[in-house]
């Protein structure tokens, strides 16, 4: 009979010193590959006597399972330690910088969009009208007629006698009341051009005209509406003072002025000293109007209003210079992202 | 518009504070832009008599002892004027006075000796000789011998006033002045208004030779004249230049000084013609001919056209109509005879004449704002009882009074109470309203709940129940107003539309790959066409030319996005950023002809830009491609040719067999002419490109759908390609692809190029997808695919095969 004790007991000082995949590849090959000393214990059999031999299979199975188990526990653990070895290899400093290319929107179209979402809640639909209008869009039928000091207060870019870069997002009301009738909710964004640049005008910048026209609409709703709006995009402790204005296509026509949020009306730099920041013009829309896009005003009222987006843009982030809208310093825009 | 307080006192009772005044004005739309106490800047400057005179031997100076009254009755008081005397009463700044010029009394020595106090010029007390006789001279300002010692020089001056700067809507041009400002004072603290005195007396005398026509009513609808005479040259009263001059009139005479009087307290522009200057002693207001020309007021010469209005006697224009007055019938000292004239003359051209001729005048200002004939009237009877109040001249029976016949009767509106509250949305009573309206001097009946109203004749503005429900919430207060959240309107759905929702991400898109959204102005100069050598054919440079640019580099609409974007990225290299991704969305103006006749194409236009290290061709090449495969769209990229792209370096992008668009490296002869350092030249790399953005979008899925995917395994196979070095990458592909419909993806995935491969060779290595959708792609299949391929390369582009 093969001592089996003593062959398992040099089997097991052996494998414990192994070191590595090779050495274990080796082992292997010396105990359990195919001419390995435990492979042999099966081809002594033919010597074993054959009353034997039962027992002598079973013992032999015994050890080769044995010797298997053990080997399989060392080959985890060899492998374990070699995984370890790569990680430690393959280990770099993470804290050196990587290259993060992500850019962001333009702050303008970011309030924008804020805006935007602002009134999508409250049902507006958006609609962008031509940036060329004609002279019946945006003045006449606005009643801002010929003859109208309106005309002064905006100074227009003028292509042809006819045709001319719109001075505000109002004509989008007309396009608006043109093909869809009451009850209307829409926001209209948009460029807009006045031929005025100095510190505080460009010649070009952004509006955002709002529009609602159903039954029994009045100046209170305006003012509900706008409150909400000021929450929503200033503070949640905002509200609306409305005084009185002049625009043509609106009648009574108001000045908006929000609380000032710096402050919260106590009076600050931000707000002159008044507690009140003037933001957007609005009010009634003139039956005038409702008349020229063929809405009966003895069945329908309106309100609009007209947002800069720029000055918005430029309270909300405390921007003091309207240029630097304009001047597309990477260093400056990228400050926009939240 | 500068209205004194007291001025307005004389109009209506104001017992509350400037201050309160203020905010009263602002409430009901009049905003003050500023509030100014006229003797803000003087304190502690109170009046004294020089008591004792002597010469300080060795100096220049005077020693005074001044007597005060209460402030001190023996000040010494240094003075290097000789103008001074005993018994003089001076303005003595007292030790802690401060002066309109900033300046603060302080106990002082002059040349070895104290002196307490400082005794006033007119200047430094900031008046001129028109608000106080003497003021004008060099030397102190000597007082009337009547005002008291001690007395404050704020109220020996008048100055103890205040002046209000106040802001009119354009909708008001009756509240530019000082009666119109006194009207809105009345209604809004419900004082009764004064009306000023309108009463002269016509002598009865005539002058048959004077005759005034209107020629051209439609610019002039009203127009009144009134004959005065023994004009005795003469300088207006005190408390009349005090007036003017604070307000910013200079006083002239009397006579003209009542024109600017009127023009401030009524708001109605006169004018005084010299009658003996007038050939024929004619007035004719008429339509300027053709290089008809005029010297005004001011001395300066202006030709004239059609569009401008005159004012003209037999044989010359004689005034510009609602402007200013000509030299040749200026009122001198010798002036005996004058023509008064207070007219209405069409905003609209007044505006016009004022603008093309680059004129601005009080007169002009008031007339394009809108002059109502109420004000024609009122004003030229204030200037008659003027002219009779200071016994200025004589007032002939001679007037004339020429219109276009407009009503002079009141507007009548009705309207209910109740269609008022409901502009509003809250219900201000009845009674409530009916005040207000008659503090607005409306005058008001109700019957029934209705209102019967007739406007004031100065409201030309007011002519619906919305205006009337604009005056009740002005003077009722928009702080009544209660918020409400659109009660009775509809429910609506709002938010973007698809296609607005997708432009939104295609910026988002860009975003995420490092690009910055820049806003640039959609006009420049013709100039940046030649920046990027557009060629004297192009089409682009059929622009649309502003008529009233601001400045020529703003003077044209673009039609190509790329110059915009590269002065952006010059701007950013100027200020050494180094390097930067950049994109905007915006519309390029293409005219369907030129001369614009109708409304032009707004094309939406994708530009991007790229400079800086480590970005190239296929960067950017490779973020197209991202944003199209994003929107489920492929790209096909062919070689392009733009004028200031690289010619090696430049692709046509393809959408559906269609070009949208173009990407390259900005070429070497556009940078150059940038405005950067010259050093920095060599180093820039700028990478562009513009895609026609609404072309894209009309190609955006409408509706995802899905597709199942083959039940077959998919089978890989590679392929090397020998060709000529000038057949391009993407034109194998394109073969590759025809070949057969199994091939579902092609990759290119090695270049080589060697000598050894022959004379102008190049090796490129392919990964096909074969796949199908009905059976499986076996390797007989396979075999037969990729002899196809095989075939197809050999005949269209005479490629071999090269065996890995």
């Amino acid at each position: 009979m093969e001592n089996f004790e003593a062959l398992k007991a040099q089997y097991q000082e052996e494998l414990k010193s192994v070191n590595g995949k090779e050495e274990l590849g080796a082992f292997w090959q010396k105990y359990l590959g195919k001419t390995g000393q435990i492979q042999d214990l099966m081809k002594k059999m033919k010597d074993v006597p054959k009353e034997e031999k039962p027992e002598y299979g079973k013992k032999v199975n015994e050890v080769r399972t044995w010797a298997q188990d053990l080997y399989q526990a060392k080959a985890d653990e060899i492998k374990l330690q070699e995984e370890e070895k790569r990680y430690k290899a393959e280990a770099i400093d993470v804290t050196i910088p990587s290259e993060a290319k992500v850019g962001n929107l333009h702050p303008i179209t970011l309030v924008k969009q804020e805006i935007i979402e602002i009134f999508a809640g409250m049902g507006f639909e958006i609609f962008e009208g031509p940036e060329i209008e004609d002279d019946d869009h945006n003045f006449t039928r606005l009643n801002v007629l010929k003859d109208h000091p309106a005309r002064d207060m905006q100074d227009t870019f003028w292509l042809t006698e006819d045709l001319l870069l719109r001075t505000h997002t109002s004509p989008g009301q007309i396009r608006v009341m043109d093909k869809k009738k009451p009850p209307i909710k829409v926001l209209v964004p948009g460029r807009v051009f006045r031929s005025d640049s100095d510190a505080t005008h460009s010649p070009m910048f952004s509006q955002m005209e709002g529009l609602v026209v159903d039954k029994n609409i009045t100046l209170c709703d305006l003012q509900g509406m706008l409150d909400e709006f000021v929450k929503n995009i200033f503070s949640s402790d905002a509200r609306t003072r409305l005084r009185p204005s002049y625009f043509p296509f609106t009648e009574p026509s108001v000045e908006v002025d929000v609380s000032c949020f710096e402050c919260g009306g106590k009076g600050c730099p931000l707000c002159k000293g008044t507690g009140w920041i003037e933001v957007l013009g609005g009010g009634v829309v003139n039956n005038k109007v409702l008349e020229n896009c063929n809405i009966d005003p003895n069945e329908y009222s309106g309100i609009a209003f007209g947002i800069g987006i720029e000055r918005i843009t430029m309270l909300k982030y405390g921007i003091n210079h309207m240029g630097v809208l304009f001047e597309n310093d990477v260093n400056f825009l990228k400050q926009f992202k939240a | 518009m500068k209205v004194l307080l007291s001025w307005l006192k004389d109009y209506v009772d104001i017992t509350i504070s400037p201050k309160e005044l203020e905010e009263k004005l602002f409430s009901c739309g009049l905003e003050v832009e500023e509030l100014k106490y006229l003797g803000d800047n003087m304190k502690n400057v109170v009046v004294g008599e020089i008591k004792s005179l002597e010469k300080y031997e060795g100096t220049h100076l005077q020693i005074c002892h001044m007597d005060c009254g209460k402030y001190g009755d023996d000040i010494v008081i240094l003075t290097g004027a000789d103008n001074v005397f005993v018994g003089a009463k001076v303005p003595v700044a007292m030790v802690g006075a401060v002066l309109p010029n900033g300046m603060e009394i302080a106990p002082r020595k002059m040349q070895g000796m104290m002196s307490y106090g400082m005794l006033c010029s007119g200047e430094e007390l900031g008046i001129e000789e028109g608000w106080y006789p003497g003021a004008g001279v060099h030397g102190i300002l000597i007082l009337d011998g009547e005002t008291p010692v001690a007395a404050d020089m704020v109220d020996v001056l008048g100055l103890n006033d205040y002046l209000y700067d106040i802001s009119v809507t354009a909708n008001r041009p009756d509240c530019q002045s000082v009666l119109g400002i006194a009207r809105e004072v009345a209604a809004i603290t419900r004082k009764e208004l004064k009306n000023p005195d309108l009463s002269y007396t016509e002598d009865g005398t005539t002058k048959d030779a004077i005759k005034v026509s209107v020629a051209d009513k439609d610019l002039c609808p009203r127009y009144l004249s009134h004959y005065i005479y023994d004009v005795e040259y003469k300088e207006a009263p005190q408390w009349m230049k005090r007036r003017l001059l604070s307000c910013g009139f200079r006083p002239i005479s009397a006579i003209v000084d009542i024109t600017n009087y009127v023009l401030l307290e009524i708001g109605q522009p006169m004018h005084a013609f010299d009658l003996s200057t007038l050939d024929d002693s004619t007035i004719l207001v008429r339509r300027a001919k053709d290089g008809e020309e005029i010297v005004t007021l001011d001395e300066k010469s202006y030709k004239l056209t059609p569009n401008n209005l005159v004012i003209c006697d037999s044989n010359k224009a004689v005034g510009l109509a609602g402007v200013m007055g000509g030299l040749n019938s200026e009122i001198t000292e010798n002036t005996k005879e004058i023509l008064f004239e207070s007219a209405k003359f069409l905003k609209d051209n007044i505006r016009k004449t004022g603008r093309a001729l680059g004129i601005r005048t009080d007169a002009c200002a008031r007339f394009e704002k809108g002059i109502d004939e109420y004000s024609v009237e009122t004003g030229m009877a204030r200037a008659l009882h003027l002219v009779e109040e200071l016994g200025v001249a004589k007032i002939s029976s001679t007037k004339g009074d020429e219109t276009a016949g407009a009503s002079t009767e009141k507007r009548k509106i009705t309207c209910s109470v109740d269609k008022v509250n409901a502009v509003l949305g809250i219900t201000v009573p009845e009674e409530e309203m009916v005040s207000i309206l008659k503090a607005l001097q409306f005058e008001v009946e109700v019957k029934d709940h209705t209102l019967e109203l007739l406007v004031p004749r100065y409201r030309e503005d007011v002519e619906t129940y919305q205006d009337i429900a604009e005056e009740v919430i002005r003077e009722y207060g928009y702080d009544k107003v209660v918020p409400t959240f659109l009660d009775g309107a509809m429910v609506t759905n709002g938010g973007l539309n698809k296609l607005q929702s997708k432009e939104l991400r295609t910026k988002e898109i860009l975003c995420g790959m490092g690009f910055y959204e820049i806003q640039t102005i959609a006009m420049y100069s013709k100039k940046e066409l030649d920046l990027i050598n557009l060629p004297a054919d192009a089409p682009e440079r059929n622009v649309i030319e502003l008529l009233n640019p601001i400045t020529e580099n703003l003077s044209i609409m673009r039609t190509v996005m790329a110059p915009s974007m590269i002065n952006v990225i010059e701007d950013n290299i100027k200020k050494d950023n180094s390097a930067a991704r950049f994109f905007e969305i915006a519309n390029v103006y293409i005219p369907k002809a030129l001369p614009l006749k109708e409304m032009p194409i707004e094309k939406k236009m994708l530009c991007m830009g790229a400079f800086g290290k480590g970005e190239d061709f296929y960067q950017l090449k490779a973020v197209i491609e991202t944003m199209a495969k994003a929107f489920g769209l492929s790209f096909e990229f062919v070689k392009g040719s733009v004028p200031y792209l690289h010619p090696g370096m430049t692709a046509d992008v393809m959408l559906g067999g269609k070009k949208i668009g173009h990407l390259g490296k900005v070429r070497y002869d556009v940078v150059e002419k940038l405005n950067i350092a010259e050093g920095k030249k060599a180093d820039t790399n700028i990478f562009l490109a513009e895609l026609d953005y609404s072309a894209l979008s009309e190609c955006f899925k409408a509706e995802i759908k899905y597709q199942q995917p083959s039940a077959y395994l998919p089978v890989s196979r590679d392929l090397s390609v020998l060709v000529d070095m000038d057949v391009e990458c993407g034109r194998i592909m394109k073969e590759i692809k025809a070949a057969s419909e199994e091939i579902s993806e092609v990759k290119l995935f090695d270049i080589y190029v060697s000598d050894k491969l022959g004379n102008n060779k190049k090796s490129m290595a392919f990964n096909l997808t074969l796949s199908s959708k009905t059976e499986e792609v076996t390797d007989e299949k396979a075999g037969a695919v990729m002899d196809k391929v095989v075939e197809r390369l050999a005949k269209e582009l005479g490629a071999e095969m090269r065996m890995a």
